[in-house]
């Protein structure tokens, strides 16, 4: 009896519970959030890339929270809050990285353009 | 569920052995809050090879543009393999919630031959590019491409030596709490790679192919 109560609390250690309909609902969604970006560009559905590219760069992003929320089962309260945490403090880096390094060196390529010299 | 926890929480109560189900508890969440660690420094890795790309992404130097030589067909086949790959980790997760081994290490052998599938579609495709002279050295674009998608076929190839490691495992102790734990880290691992591919297909590939 003792050894039941054990293993039960165990499985409940291992990690967040997981459901069929959670993964099969990821599924679905990402799929969809797939195909759109995919046909976006190959059927050259608009005519301005920047139009394109900033809608498939939102589908990207709707679907790394799809990913997080159905598949990594992230959410405010498993480990006490610290997976979150640790996740906005890269979130905040992989942002200044990103946004840091393209404003520098775009602005560096701009004023440098052999034109201007 | 709610009701089977509180049961829980009075035997535990009731028993005398308190302290020492606490105590197991602690490592076993220490695991997963390390590994998830881990999986945070992996993505400042990628966030690095992401800015490094984004830098460089229009420095052709002469040599062929991603409109020349990425075949968004191969892109495609690629992504719903990994995608796909994704549910059937999720089905493996779900056998061994059941405590069913044989459904487990059926689902996680899916997944890795769809991960198999993955890295030679991959291969070719950086053959191809290889063959037809669109080699790591002609560009700055080119060299931050091979080293991000690169980084990431990498990451899929270790993902894979992990699961098979794990299959063994699996066969020899069976549905044990320290396999469990491994299962649960490795589809956190996939799952990432799976977040990473989505950044790499839209960022890399689908915007590398706009005029």
């Amino acid at each position: 009896m003792s050894e039941h109560t054990h293993d039960h609390d165990h499985h409940e250690a291992e990690g967040p519970h997981v459901t069929l309909k959670e993964y099969v609902t990821g599924f679905v969604l990402a799929v969809i959030l797939t195909v759109i970006p995919f046909w976006l560009v190959m059927g050259n559905v608009f005519e301005s890339s920047t139009t394109t590219a900033l809608i498939i760069l939102a589908f990207m992003v709707v679907q790394i929270v799809v990913h997080m929320v159905y598949f990594l089962h992230m959410n405010f309260h498993s480990e006490g809050g610290w997976n979150m945490l640790a996740l906005i403090f890269t979130l905040v880096l992989v942002f200044i990285t990103l946004a840091g390094s393209l404003w520098v060196m775009i602005s560096l390529n701009n004023n440098m353009m052999p034109g201007m010299m | 569920m709610s009701e089977a926890t509180m049961t829980a929480d009075v035997k535990t109560q009731d028993g005398p052995l308190e302290f020492l189900v606490k105590g197991d508890h602690h490592p076993q969440n220490g695991t997963l809050l390390g590994f998830w660690l881990y999986l945070m420094s992996d993505c400042l890795i990628f966030a690095c090879l992401f800015a490094t790309y984004g830098v460089l992404a229009r420095s052709y130097a002469g040599g062929p543009t991603g409109m020349e030589v990425f075949d968004l067909s191969l892109v495609a086949i690629n992504t719903s393999m990994l995608l796909l790959s994704s549910i059937t980790y999720g089905f493996a997760m779900l056998e061994m919630q059941a405590n069913r081994l044989k459904g487990t290490l059926i689902w996680l052998a899916v997944t890795g031959l769809l991960g198999a599938g993955f890295l030679a579609v991959e291969l070719y495709e950086f053959y191809h590019l290889i063959h037809i002279g669109a080699t790591p050295q002609s560009s700055g674009f080119l060299t931050a491409f091979f080293a991000l998608v690169g980084t990431h076929g990498l990451h899929v190839l270790f993902g894979i030596v992990w699961l098979v490691t794990l299959l063994f495992q699996l066969k020899k102790h069976g549905l044990i709490p320290a396999n469990k734990r491994r299962v649960f880290c490795l589809s956190m691992f996939w799952h990432f790679l799976d977040v990473v591919w989505v950044g790499v297909f839209t960022y890399v590939y689908l915007m590398g192919v706009l005029p």
